[in-house]
This record gives structure tokens, sequence and C-alpha cells, in this order.
């Protein structure tokens, strides 16, 4: 019915000298998992930067289709403009609210779409405030228990394994109720059987929730078993895209990632 | 389960208002068991206690090191101070310059004054948080203490409207342990609110990690701007309270050492904890006056002990107290923790288990 | 105004500029290796500025022996305060060795006036500093020709030493990156002992300087010099050794010169430094010639 819940046209970032990414035009269809890979420092979190709003492109643009509405261009806005327009996202290196528990975590995340204001709370005068901060709690537990994270509820997140919280970033992302998923390598640190189980994982969270899902991994096994497209950057630049088997073979990736002989060989 | 939280829910709420009731009936008592000089102690202790809350919702819950609190303390001083005293007074006090014609009529009963002086607190930290609020760690505890001695600066010397350097004298003393305990549980409440709101759990949101918290939707700066206006409000209060116990205000009594006696209450109390900040006023409180001894001359049979009754002892024990803690125990008495009659319970529960 | 009493002033505001700018050396120097504002720099200044008045008034030790004394001294304090108050805290979040910091300053303060008590005293300046000369129609002192050029000579001899030496190799190295620094083989602990050490050394001359050229000590002296000239060093780009004189030189001009040409401003004269503070933040936040800090995400 309509284009694609993702676009970036000609998208180029610079840092000082270094063109950190190089004209990248790609696209991510409603409802689609895709994949975005490369080899390291090819500048796929920075991608992820420039579609949340921290970093500025030199040139291009970045356009997302919400679930409603018409589509709008995003770069430009701050983080939290863009969060608000339904864009949610975790982070490579994990970045929870570490002292805060796992509970106010997720709850933290609902505040984007809470409208009781910040003073309604101190005394208890405004029914529909307190019934608001209720709700947001009891849906914050009720993620926490989707995800399996009950047992946490009233841990401090710094204070979880490993595995607990990169779903509890997880469940903050989607407290902030998104039509679209950025998730920057979600396999990272997890054993064979943990990424084995990601897979479906993903698959339930995209029809559970309806999201678009465009993911970092570099765990080959995960990105080829879950996604459905796959656009491959090398040096800032678009190398190759496609369906995971046409991916497989071709050889300019093989080359990206392992070197011309073995491209050849 | 639901059932047995529910109950406890009720019996924690039971115990909350029985000490707090108690502590008024004592309060009441008070004139009659304590001298003078223990209720200023007492009514110090409140004060700090608010001083302490309020640089604490900044610095230990909303993260950012702020420098200012004395700045603020002295507008919430000098606008309750003005409202309070009579065109009587104010005449006669003024002999630098004459005061400012608009500021002699007005006047406001006490209660007032000490809201306008949060309000003008709040302002000013509001009109400095917009500039200084961008920057992160140190340099905004460096400008923030610029800007507090800006404004000593600035009632320093505009004679007119402050007196100068003279500072305000025969302030009445309105401030007893009615007002002070009074105002404090107010403090204490608002405080606990907003700390349990979902608001609260952004405060702490932006704290730990600012970049994701903007990734989730939250407009850091705002959130930032608030947290720092709200805890200028209470540094007024607190400051004019202050001004009505002693009852003389000058510009020299709001430097950047009336800050650190804050720092340190928040510090030691444990940052981000509210019960923190109560027990920090307490122990630095109790411990500033206690520590007076050794600057009076402590004779050991009859020679004097070294380095005893020497003016400024007090504040080098202080300050190397402080350095301890710090080094030693970082995260002071209650760290991030707050009291709660739960915890009180299971800790009495756990002593007697060990003893069986 | 006319032109002698304007060089009158510009030399005023040379020496001034000048120590601030030492003063700020220091501050620069640790900002630049471990992100911490030390805050008891400008207490190491008042020591200075004590202990060669007690070599030389007190107990009449001659001046070139007791300027050695006391920059001796002033220096061995500023590697104890690092060895006693940071160090601990190296792999502590950055606000707890600054809470440590500025309790170390607040100690300095309070058991210097313990130490000395808290009554001024004056500072006799000796006879060859004072003797008037003239400089075509302005008569000047030695002294206040001497504060700056002995503070640029000292600059300039920090800065070969940065650019020239090994040392100076390894402060600049750990400034980049710590961590890496010290897998490379380099005593990561002494370097920053060696930067505590000149930039204390550097503060204690200033101290003297300032003694001499406004005959007085007392124990809170190095409170407000020390804000202003960590506001020279912010201003100048902190991390930046030329950019710490150019701050010190710029603010000890602005104060001088607004005094001078606006004497009704004299009472806001201190206010000066936190309003361009305030500004250079707002307007630059990486000072005049600092380098750009980002952090990654």
């Amino acid at each position: 019915m309509s284009g694609p819940a993702l676009s970036l046209r000609g998208l180029v970032l610079r840092f000082g000298g270094l063109l950190a990414v190089n004209d990248l035009t790609m696209e991510v269809p409603r409802g689609g998992i895709v994949g975005l890979i490369g080899p390291n420092g090819a500048g796929k979190t920075s991608v992820f930067n420039v579609v949340t709003g921290f970093y500025k492109p030199a040139s291009g643009y970045v356009e997302f289709s919400p679930q409603e509405g018409p589509a709008r261009k995003i770069t430009g806005l701050p983080p939290h403009e863009i969060c608000r327009a339904g864009l949610a996202r975790t982070f490579q290196n994990i970045r929870l609210f570490g002292n805060a528990t796992a509970v106010e975590n997720v709850m933290a995340g609902a505040y984007v779409r809470e409208k009781s204001r910040w003073w309604m709370n101190i005394l208890p005068l405004f029914p529909s405030a307190m019934r608001e901060e209720r709700e947001i709690r009891e849906s914050a537990a009720a993620m926490l228990e989707r995800l399996g994270l009950e047992k946490y509820m009233d841990a401090a997140a710094s204070s979880l394994p490993y595995g607990a919280q990169r779903r509890l970033e997880i469940a903050r992302a989607l407290s902030t109720k998104p039509s679209f998923l950025l998730l920057d390598e979600p396999a990272a640190g997890m054993n064979p059987q943990e990424s084995a189980e990601l897979l479906t994982f993903i698959r339930n969270l995209r029809d559970e929730f309806s999201l678009s899902i465009l993911l970092i991994e570099h765990d080959m096994k995960v990105v080829m078993g879950v996604c459905e497209h796959i656009w491959v950057l090398d040096q800032g630049s678009l190398i190759a895209n496609g369906k995971p088997d046409e991916i497989k073979k071709d050889p300019r990736v093989i080359e990206a990632y392992l070197g011309k002989e073995a491209a050849n060989a | 389960m639901s059932a047995e939280r529910g109950a406890k829910k009720v019996r924690n709420r039971f115990l909350t208002v029985l000490a707090i009731i108690s502590f008024a009936v004592f309060l009441q008592q008070a004139p009659n068991l304590l001298d003078g000089y223990k209720i200023r102690i007492m009514n110090m202790i409140a004060i700090n206690a608010i001083l302490g809350l309020s640089l604490n919702l900044i610095y230990g819950m909303a993260g950012m090191f702020s420098l200012g609190h004395a700045g603020f303390m002295a507008v919430g001083a000098y606008v309750s101070a003005l409202l309070i005293l009579t065109p009587a007074q104010k005449t006669a006090m003024w002999i630098l310059d004459p005061i400012a014609p608009w500021l002699l009529g007005v006047h406001a009963p006490f209660l007032i004054s000490i809201l306008a002086a949060g309000l003008a607190a709040a302002f000013f930290g509001w009109l400095i948080s917009m500039p200084v609020l961008r920057l992160g760690g140190d340099y905004l505890g460096i400008a923030t203490l610029g800007f507090s001695e800006i404004l000593r600066i600035l009632i320093t010397n505009l004679t007119p409207i402050t007196n100068g350097p003279l500072g305000l004298k025969g302030i009445p003393a309105h401030t007893n342990l009615r007002v002070s305990y009074g105002i404090l549980l107010v403090t204490l409440f608002c405080t606990v609110r907003l700390m349990k709101s979902n608001f609260g759990n952004v405060i702490k949101a932006v704290r730990d990690d600012e970049t994701a918290a903007r990734t989730m939707g939250i407009n850091t700066f705002q959130t930032r701007v608030l947290a720092f206006t709200i805890g200028c409000f209470g540094a007024g209060v607190g400051g004019a309270l202050m001004g009505n116990i002693i009852t003389t205000i000058d510009p020299r009594m709001f430097t950047i050492n009336q800050t650190y006696n804050t720092l340190m209450i928040v510090v030691i109390g444990g940052l981000g904890s509210i019960t923190g900040s109560v027990v920090g006023s307490v122990l630095v409180t109790v411990m500033l006056e206690w520590l007076r001894f050794v600057e009076n001359p402590i004779m050991i049979g009859s020679t004097q002990l070294f380095l005893s009754g020497k003016p400024g002892m007090r504040m080098v024990i202080f300050s190397l107290l402080l350095i301890g803690v710090i080094i030693f125990r970082r995260e002071g008495v209650m760290g991030m923790k707050e009291f709660s009659w739960d915890r009180l319970f299971s800790f009495f529960s756990r002593q007697r288990g060990d003893a069986a | 105004m006319n032109f002698s009493m304007f060089l009158q002033h510009f030399t005023n505001a040379l020496g001034l500029g000048s120590m601030y700018g030492l003063i700020a050396i220091g501050y620069t120097m640790v900002y630049g290796i471990l992100r911490l504002i030390n805050f008891a720099h400008g207490d190491i200044f008042m020591l200075g500025a004590y202990f060669v008045f007690f070599a030389t008034i007190q107990y009449k030790i001659p001046w070139a022996l007791g300027l050695v004394i006391a920059v001796l001294g002033a220096t061995a304090c500023g590697l104890l305060v690092d060895r006693i108050a940071y160090r601990p805290l190296r792999d502590a979040p950055r606000i707890s060795a600054l809470i440590s910091a500025i309790g170390v300053s607040f100690f300095i303060e309070n058991a210097s006036i313990v130490a000395f008590t808290g009554v001024p005293r004056n500072v006799i300046q000796p006879k060859l500093l004072m003797e008037p000369f003239a400089l075509g129609t302005v008569r000047l002192i030695p002294l206040s020709l001497m504060v700056p050029v002995i503070s640029f000579v000292l600059a300039a001899g920090l800065l070969w030493v940065i650019y020239r030496t090994k040392q100076g190799l390894a402060m600049r190295s750990i400034s980049h990156d710590i961590e890496t620094t010290r897998l490379m083989g380099v005593s990561v602990d002494k370097t920053i002992a060696l930067t505590f050490a000149i930039g204390s050394a550097l503060a204690a001359v200033a101290g003297i300087m300032w003694a001499l050229r406004y005959p007085k000590v007392e124990p809170l002296m190095g409170m407000m010099p020390g804000f202003k000239a960590f506001i020279a060093a912010v201003f100048g780009g902190v991390g930046s050794v030329a950019g710490a004189m150019l701050g010190g030189l710029s603010l000890g001009f602005i104060e001088i010169m607004s005094v001078a040409f606006f004497p009704k401003l004299s009472g806001y004269r201190d206010a000066f430094a936190f309003v361009l503070l305030i500004v250079i933040l707002l307007v630059k936040p990486t000072g005049l010639l600092g380098e750009k800090l980002e952090d990654k995400i």
C-alpha cells in the first residue's frame, strides 16, 4: 500500500577530512527485517547515529513513514523528537540507566508518550495523572514479563547478567511505542544457543509489535537467518544489497570481508 | 503475595504517620526540654536538610555538578529579608546610599516572603541554567560557581537595593522549630513524590546516560533545566530560613564556603539518596558544632593540648573528614539507598537470625 | 587619560595577566591530563608566597636562597596533594576526584589559618626592585617589568620541555590516551607527578611575585587568583600552555583596562572573569586555542 518505512537518500557524513558515510541510499520496507553489515569501521553505527539524530549529515536526508500519517524528513530533528516520531534503537555497547532498576528503565522509556505533566504527581489531586502513572508501571511490568525479565524487576540495571541487559535495552526501546526499531549488534556476546533463539525472538517482536527492523550484526548466522534483505557497507560506501543468498555469493562482499585472494579463490 | 504486600503497605504508612506525629510532639515539647543553643542547632539541622535536599536533587539525582548554591541562597535570604523589614527599619539601615524608593514600602508576611524567596532564586537559577546547562560535568561546576560569585558581587555593589557590604540587620527571628520542620516536611514530601513519579525515573535516566535518555525520547535539556530550577527554589527557601534565624545577613555569608558546606552534607549523606541528605545534615550540623571545642584551648593538666584553641581547626578536621569520606567511602552513609520500614525490619530480623 | 597613564595601566595589566597565565598553566596541564580541576592549585600559589615570606622576612635567609626554598616547598606540597588526595581516585568517577580537590583546597586554606593565623602580613619589598627609573616620560619600577619577563621566560621554557623532551612527549601522549601510554611502558604516575611538580613550581613563582607586587600575604589570597586563573585556562583553551598564557593576559588586560577606563566599575572587577567564563563557554567552549573533546556514542 505504501512506500518504505525508512529511506536514506544520498547520505554523506564527514568527520573532519574523513568520509565516514559516502552517498548512501538505502531503504527498509514496512514490516521488514533488514540487515546492515560490513567489516569493522565500515560506518554502520555512524548510519544509525545519523538516523537517530546524533550526527548531522553533510548532505542527503532520512525520510521516515510512521504507522499513520505521511512520510516526513527526520534529518535535523533532535534525537528525542525522532524517538517521538516512532524510531527507537539499542546500542552496540549497551547503554542502560545503570543505577535505576529494570522497571524504572522501562518506565523512563514510556515517558515520551506520557500525557500528564511532571507536577501533577506531587499531590494526589489529578486522578487522570495517577491512573496514567499506574498504567505505565503496569505495562512496564508486563513488558518485562514479555521479555522474560520479571525476576529482575527491582534489580539495578547494571547488576543484570549480560544477556538480560541486552533484552532490557530492547524492552526499554519498545516501551517508547516505536514503529521502527534499530538494533545495533543484538547478538554481540551471546553463545550459539542464545543467538539461535534470537532469530525467533526478533521475528516475534516484529509480528507482535508490528515493527520494521533494521539491524547491524557481525554474526553471519543471525544475519542470514533473520534478515529478509541485506545492505553491505565498506568504508562508508554501499557495495552490495540483496537477499541473503545473493549476498553470500557476492564476490565484492567476500572481498570486503576476507581480502582479494579469498574472493578470487 | 499481593495481600501480604498490601498489608505491609498499610503497616508502613501507619508507622510513618506515627513517626511524624511523635516527632511533632517532641518538637512541641522541645522548648521546655532543650536550651536555646540546642534549639538553634535543631533549626539549623532542618535548614541544612532543606539545602541538602535541594542540592541533592540537582547533583545527586539529576547529575549536574553545581557549585552555585550559595548564590541562590543569598538571593532567597535577601528577598525574604527585604520583604519582612519595615519601612522604618529600612530607612534607618541604609547609610551609604538611600534605599530605592520602590523598595521602601514593599512588605509581605513571613511565609509569603519565604515563597517569594524560593521563586526569586528559582528565577535566577532558570536564567543561568539556559546558557550553562549545555555544559557537562566540571565546567558546569565552575560556571555555576562563577554565577554565584557574580550574584554576590552584585549584592555587594547594588547598595540602593541590598545595603551593599553592610548587609541587613534586625530581621525578626521568625524561623522556629515549627516553621523549619514544617517546611522540611513539605520539602521531603515533594521530593519523595517527585522522585517516585515517572518524572523521577526520567531525571535519573538523564543522570545515568544522557545519550540513551535522548534516544528514548527524553528532552534532556528541558529535564535538566527543570531539575536545576526546582533545586534553586529549595536553595532560596533555605537561604531565607537561615536569614530569619541568624537575623543578620551580609554578602560575606554567601561565599563558596557556604556551598561547600551543603556539598559536604550531600556527599557524606550519599549522593542521590533523600534519606542521605537528612542524615548528612544531622551529622554535619552536629559535628560542626561539636568540633567547636577544638577551637577552645584544651588543657591536659596545666599544659595546653597541641594545636587546640586555634581558630580554623574545626574546618581543618572537617575538610580531612571530607577527603577521607571521598577516598574510603565514596558512596557516603546511605549510598543511593533510601530508608524504608521493610529494610529496617529485615535488618532487625537478620540480626535476630544471626543471634539465634 | 594621557599616554604615560595608559602605559602605567598597560604594565600593570601585563604584570597581572602574566601572573594569571603562570597559575593557569598548572590548571591547564593537570586538566589536560587528568580532566581534573585542581582546586588546590590556588592554595599552592598561596603557600609559595607564605614560604618566601617566612624564609626571607621571618628567618632572614638571603633572598636568592629563600626563593629556592619557597619554590621547592610549594612543589613538594603540590606533589603531596597529588599523592594523597588524587592518586587513590584515579579510577574513581571524575566527580569524586573533584570533590577531593575541593576538600584539599579547603584543608590547605584552613590549615594555613591555623598555622599562619588569618591576619594578613606585610611583605617587605627589596629596595633593588622598587627603585623607580624613567623610561621616556614614564616612571617604572623594575618589579613591574620583571614579572612579565620572568613569566614569559618560564612559559617558553615549559613549551620547550613539552615539545622537545622525552618527558614532554610522555605528558602529551598521556593527555591523548592514558591507557595506551601505560601500555607503551611509560610510568604514568611519575609523569603525572612531574606535571604536578611543574605546575606547582610555576604557581609558587607566581605567588612570590604576587606577594612582592601587592606586598602582603594571607591564607585566602590564593582563592580568587586561583578561580580567575582557571577561567583564564578555559578562555585560552584547556590543555594548551600557550592558551593559558594568552588567557591570563587577556583577563589581566580586561580587568585593569575596564576599571581604568570606567572607574565606576571597580566594585565589579571580580565579576568580569566570571562573566567572561560564561560568555566563552557559550560562544566557544573549547577556548581560543583548545581542541575539541568528543564523546563516543
